[in-house]
């Protein structure tokens, strides 16, 4: 456990001390914070179909649901250096020969990167809460919500993870693995095509339509595991990947 | 001296896809001795260190350190060991106390033992004023005694370093060269280079390997002895013959060569030189070169690497064909 907290520590660190991790983190909340008032100017002066509908349905909900398309371009960036640099540096020598398993090395890692994560979902959360000074908003709603950013963020750190084990160059892996979080992501659309079996699967392998249910409040503990699936699979896959790669190189 | 056995390879076998970097290398080094390990570039040295710190994984064989076995348990075998590969594995963006504290940590040492670790290792490579600096900005030779530090902060049995010496001006080499010999004392060094007469001030032993094999294995107060004696190449215009060169007190053997050239060999050089040259002028040989041969050390190295320095001819022909 030590290990994975020293890891952890390190990979934060690591984050902060390049100005990707703030420059990320001041983008994606200057553009929230634009959305956020054009949502608010909407819900003051409702259009026609938009009345009646609440201010967590309309401002918070339609937030979160852009914060998602946002983080799906932003995680591989943060995702990108995980293992790709410390192999293109040769670091990852310095953890190879540290007595340290690759499980450990692979969660502290992950656990780090969650961390930022953490924090972005904080600075995210606090536009809405801010709603609170002036009205009430239906904070069950509003922590499905939240926990299912918190979940997407999972699931796309855990690609970004696994994809940067596989390379050693962090813009190679920040491209894959932003294509396959955007398949991911529409892959609904292909379910309009096909048979109802067809249209099935696709349905619910897209990350967005368990995120939907979510925000708008429909906490279904098949939209939780669907995500819990999906991290330890993929941070489960790292540490294959990493192992198989030591001995094939 | 202590003799316990701090590293035990077993038959390491390691391939590269079709490639066999390393092949079938055994070996045990005891506490208290500094191994040189010499190979031309590709005979397989890094992957041998890589293999014996735990970075690679083996394909047969095994590597035991302080008796506890590398595929058995790593974690328990890897708290013995530090480890600079070629490259040091250094994060630029970091402070070197930031970093040195990062390396300890992974070693399991304590935050209570943190503190005096980070400053004796700090110490030993001469880094005292260079904690709150970027790795990123420091010098190249800076560099790597960051590097070195980081592989003795936790002060292991084993410390393998991979070209330590590289890239630092000659009075940083002579304080790491100092530093290692220091570290052999109680622990076990293993040290990869390429200058021979490194291996020669700062090794008590010294492994050849070659085309992944081990090709020579010993300790080097034997090849210490031989440095003693040597060889020298001279030409003559009016040569005498072999057995008046082999009458000259010292001279072990004389090989007669083509144009007038003679190879001798002999216990002690200031002796020989002298007396060589007085007979010389006095017999006007006409003395044309005098080289001394190249040491031993350097001289085996070639033979067992390209097998055949002895006779340049044979090695051009072996390029041309």
């Amino acid at each position: 456990m030590n290990s994975i907290i020293t890891v952890a520590a390190h990979e934060c660190r690591l984050l902060f001390k390049s100005p990707l991790a703030w420059i990320t983190l001041a983008v994606v909340e200057f553009l929230l914070a634009v959305l956020f008032l054009i949502l608010l100017n909407q819900f003051l002066n409702p259009s026609p179909w938009l009345a009646g509908h609440g201010v967590t349905e309309v401002v918070i909900a339609g937030l979160l649901q852009v914060a998602g398309i946002i983080l799906l371009l932003v995680t591989p960036f943060i995702t990108m250096r995980i293992f790709s640099e410390e192999r293109r540096t040769g670091t990852i020598n310095l953890l190879y020969s540290s007595p340290v398993s690759l499980t450990q090395l692979v969660l502290g890692k992950y656990l780090g990167v969650m961390i930022f994560m953490l924090l972005m979902l904080l600075l995210i959360a606090l536009m809405p809460l801010s709603l609170m000074m002036g009205t009430d908003i239906d904070l069950l709603q509003f922590s499905a919500g939240l926990l299912g950013l918190l979940l997407l963020m999972g699931g796309f750190a855990a690609i970004g993870l696994f994809v940067s084990t596989l390379t050693s160059q962090p813009s190679v892996a920040a491209i894959i693995t932003f294509g396959i979080l955007f398949m991911l992501w529409i892959i609904n659309l292909a379910s309009g095509t096909g048979s109802d079996w067809f249209r099935e699967v696709f349905t619910y392998i897209s990350l967005l339509n368990h995120y939907n249910n979510l925000i708008n409040g429909l906490f279904n503990t098949v939209d939780v595991i669907y995500y819990l699936i999906i991290i330890t699979g993929f941070v489960a896959l790292s540490i294959w990947r990493l192992d198989s790669e030591r001995f094939f190189q | 001296m202590n003799r316990e056995i701090l590293i035990a390879v077993n038959h390491l076998v390691r391939y590269y896809g079709e490639y066999c970097a390393v092949n079938d290398v055994s070996f045990t080094i005891n506490r208290g001795e500094v191994l040189g390990f010499l190979g031309p570039n590709g005979a397989g040295k890094s992957t041998t260190m890589k293999i014996i710190s735990g970075v690679l994984p083996p394909h047969a064989g095994s590597v035991a350190i302080a008796g506890i076995d590398m595929l058995a348990q790593p974690r328990a075998a890897k708290q013995h060991i530090g480890f600079l590969p070629e490259q040091p594995p250094l994060y630029g963006d970091l402070t070197v106390d930031e970093y040195l504290r990062y390396a300890a940590r992974l070693r399991g040492i304590s935050k209570a033992g943190l503190p005096s670790a980070l400053e004796s290792s700090k110490k030993r490579c001469g880094l005292e004023d260079t904690g709150h600096r970027l790795i990123r900005n420091l010098s190249k030779g800076y560099q790597q005694r960051v590097g070195i530090a980081q592989a003795i902060i936790h002060s292991p049995q084993v410390v393998i370093l991979d070209e330590p010496t590289i890239g630092l001006d000659p009075i940083q080499i002579r304080e790491i060269r100092d530093l290692i010999k220091e570290l052999g004392e109680d622990h076990s060094v293993i040290l990869s280079t390429h200058i021979l007469p490194e291996v020669q001030t700062v090794c008590n032993r010294v492994l050849i390997i070659n085309e992944g094999k081990l090709v020579m294995d010993r300790q080097l107060d034997s090849l210490g002895t031989e440095k003693q004696a040597g060889s020298l190449c001279v030409t003559f215009k009016n040569p005498p013959s072999v057995e008046t060169l082999q009458g000259i007190s010292g001279v072990s053997q004389v090989e007669a060569m083509a144009d007038n050239r003679f190879r001798l060999q002999f216990q002690d050089a200031d002796k020989v030189i002298d007396t060589l040259l007085q007979r010389a002028l006095s017999s006007c040989w006409g003395l044309q070169e005098l080289t001394p041969q190249a040491d031993s050390l350097e001289e085996i190295f070639m033979q067992l690497t390209s097998g055949s320095l002895s006779d340049p001819a044979s090695h051009d022909a072996e390029i041309s064909a």
